[in-house]
């Protein structure tokens, strides 16, 4: 059997390889006049050929293409077609004024360049990578795949992602309204990282006719900086969370949600840290003048609990309300309260204020000035300007809600 | 462990899940215009509803988790295409959990495929040229031939999707194309009059309109598309508005009408506040009654203004 088949397959090899071997010389010659790659024909047939000739679909004499068609790996070659969108975000900070604090930031920075990489894989799922270069490391912040065909209104995403806890946390940091993270995100979320790792996202609408609900179980590796660690294999996070969003006009709609989260702790095995969280959304946007004026209100609160080694646990509660308004095509004004007590030491409390100004030249584009005034547990009270460039380029994105 | 039971839970709540009776196709379009012309060529076979309204601005919609439940039961997606609702369209579809409608599937419909579509960028393009659209202007559906070409789009998708039901879509395909024929020759009579008259749009919304009904568009608002208006801009405008005696600014509903209304008095020029889209104004209810109101609304603009 194997020995009968053996002539076939030299045969195809053979017409794969000769193909190839021709085309390759082609390339490395110099570039001929007459490029086909049809045997020059003998003077006596130089006359058109006699009509009862039947030229091939796609030949030339056919209507398809003439002249040289591009080589693999060639710069016209079009497989080209097939790249993804891809586009290149970059987020510049500068801070000025006092920060005594370690949480302070540097004067100017090139925060971070982000490069989306977003393409359809196949029918069944499309693929999206965001690639992030900061002054101290080269990440990919998420790099997942999504299957959009599952039956019964189930969506999987796998891959490394941003977890589905609570808003702050699944932004990245060009789509948020301020310059920098919430306080509460700092004391009890994990910082600008967050709650990020390798896992699988399980999300399920669940249909009925009051509103829109979305339930999502996620399992990851374990591994957050600042907030879990997976010293064994079976040190699993787990994140819950059920979304629910209702237009309450054609204008005005309210989106809520409940989070959990519940990992190994960084002290080690057998001690954990768990997360609840509680967000509101109201937004107004007049859908006749939406590119003029809207207004997003937003509060998150979050619980945490945990495990620690010397004594008991600790619980800390910190949150966080947010007011956007735009008020002409361009601009958009902001504030921000914070409140949080610190993870590991809730008698430690930072409290915080903002005010926010944001210009758009283009959707491609922002500009954005905050004034934050800090007051951090140990009594150091900051006041700063920070300021905020950001500019995309390449593929649109769509719009995040 | 953990991880293959949860796996479990999931399959097993989906085959739990089980599909309803067959009723009337479901179809969702992406704006009121793609609604219109499906309603007509579906009639009761088919429940229609769009995303959009046809007073907002087609670039700029919300992608709403209310649109996911409606794309989730969608039997038929029709998109204007062209990239008009790259900015909200593809997150909706991912997340629909609708295998029917993602692209590429039998049902996503784009509803450009077959139109004539103008001003499609040739040579090197950037976005220092504003929010150009690299597949050409989407707004084709301005023009009432390319209304028949959608209709027709629409109607060979119905019957394959449909079969028991094709000879009724054929039909009413066939009906609405004679119908808009007909009031395609009445249009026509109330514009030739004024062929070539100069008009200004605020945004790039209305060449295929101007196409077929031989308006001459010599300017826009918005200094380039998407782009909002600047002082120069204006300026330059209003002098060439004066030059060559241009009287008509047309004006989507969703543009601020601060710089329209401005221009026009330095110029004497009449600001018509024109709908683009079935459902822009009340009384225009379906696509037919489009070309109805806008033809009536810029033929008597230019009485009353006397331009050129």
């Amino acid at each position: 059997m194997r020995l009968r088949s053996l002539p076939r397959v030299l045969v195809m090899l053979s017409s794969v390889l000769i193909p190839i071997s021709f085309v390759g010389t082609a390339a490395a010659q110099e570039p001929v006049p007459s490029p086909s790659p049809s045997p020059s024909p003998s003077p006596e047939v130089v006359a058109p050929p006699p009509a009862t000739t039947e030229v091939p679909p796609g030949a030339e004499g056919a209507g398809g293409p003439s002249g040289p068609l591009p080589v693999y790996g060639g710069g016209a070659a079009a497989s080209k077609v097939f790249n993804p969108d891809i586009a290149v975000i970059g987020d510049f900070l500068g801070a000025a004024g006092k920060n005594d604090s370690k949480f302070a930031t540097p004067s100017l920075e090139m925060h971070e360049a982000e490069l989306s990489l977003q393409a359809i894989v196949d029918p069944y799922a499309r693929a999206d990578f965001f690639l992030t270069f900061s002054p101290e490391e080269v990440g990919v912040e998420e790099g997942f795949i999504t299957f959009t065909s599952l039956p019964a209104n189930f969506l999987l995403k796998v891959g490394k992602m941003r977890a589905s806890f609570g808003k702050v946390n699944q932004m990245h940091n060009h789509v948020m309204p301020w310059t920098d993270r919430p306080l509460v995100t700092q004391d009890l979320v994990g910082g600008e990282e967050g709650i990020s790792d390798a896992g699988l996202s399980l999300s399920r609408l669940i249909i009925n006719p009051v509103l829109f609900l979305e339930a999502t179980a996620e399992v990851y590796r374990g591994e957050s900086p600042e907030l879990f660690s997976a010293p064994r294999r079976q040190d699993l996070t787990y994140v819950g969370r059920v979304r629910g969003f209702r237009d309450v006009s054609e204008s005005t709609n309210l989106d809520f949600g409940g989070s959990f989260a519940r990992g190994t702790a960084k002290e080690g095995a057998g001690l954990h840290t768990s997360l609840i969280g509680a967000d509101v959304t109201l937004r107004w946007r007049p859908l006749r003048r939406a590119i003029y004026r809207r207004l997003l209100a937003r509060t998150e609160l979050v619980w945490s609990r945990r495990d620690r080694v010397t004594s008991e646990q600790a619980h800390a509660f910190g949150l966080y309300g947010s007011l956007e308004y735009q008020f002409a095509r361009r601009w958009f004004a902001g504030v921000r309260l914070d409140h949080s007590e610190r993870a590991d030491d809730p008698s430690l409390v930072d409290k915080g204020g903002s005010a926010l100004l944001t210009y758009w030249p283009s959707e491609f584009s922002q500009i954005r000035g905050q004034y934050r005034h800090t007051s951090y547990g140990e009594g150091i009270k900051a006041n700063e300007f920070l300021f905020q460039f950001q500019f995309s380029i390449g593929a649109h994105g769509a719009h995040t809600f | 462990m953990k991880i293959p039971g949860l796996i479990a839970l999931a399959l097993g709540a989906g085959l739990m899940a089980a599909t309803p009776a067959r009723a009337a196709l479901n179809v969702i379009a992406t704006t009121e215009d793609l609604a219109s012309i499906a309603r007509e060529v579906g009639g009761d076979k088919i429940k229609v509803e769009s995303l959009s309204r046809g007073y907002q601005d087609p670039h700029f919609v919300e992608a709403k988790p209310s649109f996911v439940f409606k794309l989730n039961k969608a039997d038929l997606l029709v998109a204007v295409g062209r990239e008009l609702e790259i900015g909200w369209l593809p997150p909706l579809i991912t997340q629909a959990r609708n295998a029917k409608i993602q692209p590429g599937a039998d049902g996503y419909l784009d509803a450009s495929l077959n139109a004539k579509i103008l001003e499609i960028p040739t040579g090197q393009i950037t976005r220092a040229m504003g929010d150009v659209h690299p597949l050409g202007n989407p707004h084709f559906w301005l023009d009432p031939d390319n209304g028949k070409r959608i209709a027709k789009a629409i109607e060979k998708k119905l019957a394959t999707m449909d079969a028991a039901n094709a000879a009724s879509y054929a039909q009413r395909e066939e009906d609405f194309e004679r119908r808009l024929n007909a009031a395609d020759k009445g249009w026509q009579a109330q514009m030739a009059p004024y062929k070539g008259t100069k008009i200004v749009t605020y945004h790039r919304s209305w060449p295929n309109f101007a196409d077929h009904f031989g308006l001459d568009v010599m300017g826009y608002v918005e200094p380039r598309p998407g782009i909002p208006p600047s002082p120069s801009h204006t300026l330059e405008l209003i002098k060439a508005m004066k030059e060559q005696n241009v009287k008509i600014i047309l004006v989507e509903p969703y543009f601020d009408l601060k710089t329209p209304n401005s221009i026009a008095r330095e110029t004497g020029a009449k600001v018509l506040m024109l709908p683009p889209s079935v459902g822009g104004v009340p009384e225009v209810t379906d696509y037919i009654k489009l070309f109805d109101h806008d033809v009536r609304q810029i033929v008597d603009a230019i009485k009353a203004t006397g331009a050129k």
